[in-house]
């Protein structure tokens, strides 16, 4: 009897071996989370300590112009304002995207309306291909390019916000256009009926129907693709010339936030003051990242496409 | 202007933007194939580099790209299999899939260099790795997760609910479905994705830096020992691969021949993440009409 009972109630094989790939696959999964959580509290708590143990203003680090913080200023605080490289990221970030922004969707267009079938056949590898080219050889060639092309038409050193849009916008282009082409995809083939059966022409079915519609999904892809533009750092690193100057137009060398981490966090001594200074601007890249993440939560939730 | 001209008229402007992105792709890889081709030899595939003298090689540098991608993967490809099998097979819709979901988000925005400077601060300096291939490939599998995640995801959510249902008729548990119904049916998905990831890892070099290091030691290709400091097989050097080599020799500035070594390595750097693209391609083709019975 207690023998049936207890043969009974205890799990079977079966259930034992589905135990045994929940902890695997839930062990891995905690694994992920353990990771980004600690990315997040790392991150943070090394760039907070510009704020908590060197005590510099958060108001004066973000708005300052002057960045040196090995030295004093005046009035004996150091001289750490991140404002250059505040103002240089999002100069680079924006112009890419504006500039990228028009071609991506024209090449998403000519791949969903205008040639669906050879155009996507040819056009999908063309993207790919994009992606796949590492940022160290768009950095190579924009250093070996597009520098010197700037240096003869504009003179000066060549390097600079211009060269760096330049950069980014070939970057940010696939990213864009690939979600782009979701975007056109996803909308119901009867939105493009009804317009054509009114008589519409293919542009104004276009601009009046399909772009309105894929709005939303445009503009997260967009994003996606300033998300990327705002986080790469070596290919800007070598053609943005790295001075950490106020920039003035668009050839003179500055410095992004990536490109002076990427330069000067093996130069510095780990818990002193410009090495604190540099995770703080990690922790803005961090901030940034999050920042993007939820836009698109946002407008990926006010903008699905109701049926 | 009539609306039929209007029509012609945005036609041919999109055609042209659509023509110059070709037009750059064509630019890009013709620059780097002409311009790096004749910058390859087998002496320079073959040789040590050097960095105060013209003429060096990149032996080293491959091959630490190709250890550190082999490692990445031996790392990353389980965590992302069991990460993948739970999303697609056990998640369920509530809070905690959507925290989980939102959390490879973030880590999948991450700019690249967060991420390296977060394994420079927990691997290198307080788990006192140094700067070693072991901590570069520990950063490059934080890089690959989210994405070898989303990829087998996606392919484990293509097998045909049948097919679950089929296994659990059989009377087979939950786990024995998965691991010899489902993953079969969705190997070829799964590795035309890690194959893809591999092309990314390989290129990548902002999260290497300050990991893995920007030094390539000299290294004994005879010595198998991997506690040796010299073997090539030791995961505690310090290693700089392809991609972080190029960007060394030209931000750094003190090789005399930077450009033709940058050239001659971008070019192998593409042709191997070409092989790479179209491999996954072709392997995935082929296993799937396999397993399908097609011609």
């Amino acid at each position: 009897m207690d023998d049936i009972q207890s043969k009974l109630k205890s799990p079977s094989k079966a259930s034992r071996e589905d135990i045994f790939g929940r902890v695997i696959s839930y062990t891995c999964i905690a694994a992920i989370i353990l990771l980004v959580v600690s990315i997040l509290y790392f991150i943070a708590s090394r760039g907070l300590a510009t704020f908590t143990s060197n005590h510099v203003n958060l108001i004066s680090f973000l708005t300052g112009q002057e960045w040196n913080p090995g030295a004093l200023d005046a009035h004996g605080h150091p001289q750490v304002g991140a404002l250059p490289m505040i103002v240089t990221s999002f100069s680079v970030t924006v112009l890419s995207a504006l500039v990228a922004t028009p071609f991506a969707i024209a090449v998403a267009l000519f791949m969903t309306d205008i040639a669906p079938k050879n155009g996507a056949k040819f056009l999908q590898p063309v993207i790919e291909l994009l992606v796949g080219i590492p940022s160290v050889v768009y950095g190579f060639i924009g250093l070996t390019v597009v520098v010197p092309i700037i240096r003869q038409i504009f003179g000066g050193t060549g390097s600079g916000i211009l060269a760096g849009t330049i950069v980014l916008f070939v970057m940010v282009l696939p990213t864009i256009t690939s979600l782009s082409v979701d975007a056109l995809r996803s909308i119901p083939s009867y939105f493009r009926s009804a317009s054509l059966a009114l008589g519409a022409t293919r542009f104004q079915t276009i601009y009046k129907v399909l772009l309105r519609a894929a709005m939303p999904r445009l503009l997260t892809a967009v994003i996606f693709g300033m998300a990327r533009a705002f986080g790469e750092a070596l290919a800007v690193q070598m053609v943005i010339g790295n001075a950490v100057l106020m920039p003035h137009n668009l050839i003179t060398p500055t410095s992004t936030l990536t490109s002076q981490l990427t330069t000067n966090i093996g130069n510095t001594i780990m818990g002193t003051l410009p090495n604190n200074a540099l995770w703080s601007l990690a922790l803005i890249l961090l901030l940034m990242s999050l920042v993007f993440n939820l836009l698109i939560r946002y407008i990926g939730k006010r903008g699905a496409i109701k049926s | 202007m009539t609306p039929n001209q209007t029509d012609k008229l945005a036609t041919q402007l999109i055609n042209f933007l659509v023509a110059v992105v070709v037009l750059i792709l064509l630019f890009l890889l013709g620059d780097i194939i002409l311009s790096g081709f004749p910058h390859i030899s087998w002496h320079f595939l073959t040789s040590p580099s050097s960095s105060f003298s013209a003429g060096g090689g990149i032996r080293d540098q491959l091959f630490n790209s190709l250890y550190l991608l082999i490692l990445t993967l031996i790392i990353s490809f389980p965590l992302a299999l069991g990460s993948a099998i739970y999303l697609s097979e056990y998640a369920g819709d509530n809070w905690f899939t959507g925290l989980i979901r939102t959390a490879i988000e973030v880590l999948s925005s991450l700019p690249s260099v967060v991420v390296g400077l977060f394994g420079y601060l927990l691997f290198v300096i307080e788990f006192h790795l140094g700067f070693s291939i072991l901590s570069g490939a520990i950063a490059l599998t934080f890089f690959n997760l989210p994405l070898l995640v989303r990829s087998i995801e996606g392919s484990l959510h293509a097998v045909p609910d049948s097919q679950r249902e089929a296994g659990i008729a059989l009377g087979l548990s939950n786990w024995r479905t998965i691991r010899g119904v489902i993953l079969p049916a969705a190997l070829p998905g799964i590795l035309t994705g890690i194959i893809l990831s591999a092309g990314r890892v390989f290129g990548e070099a902002a999260a290497l830096i300050y990991t893995a290091g920007q030094s390539a030691p000299i290294l004994d290709y005879t010595n198998w020992n991997p506690m040796a400091t010299d073997s090539f097989l030791n995961p505690m050097r310090p290693a700089e691969t392809l991609a972080v080599h190029i960007w060394k020799v030209n931000t750094e500035g003190v090789t005399p021949d930077a450009v033709s070594i940058s050239a001659g390595a971008s070019a192998v750097l593409i042709i191997v993440i070409l092989i790479f693209n179209f491999g996954a391609r072709a392997i995935g083709n082929h296993m799937f009409k396999k397993m399908t019975g097609g011609k």
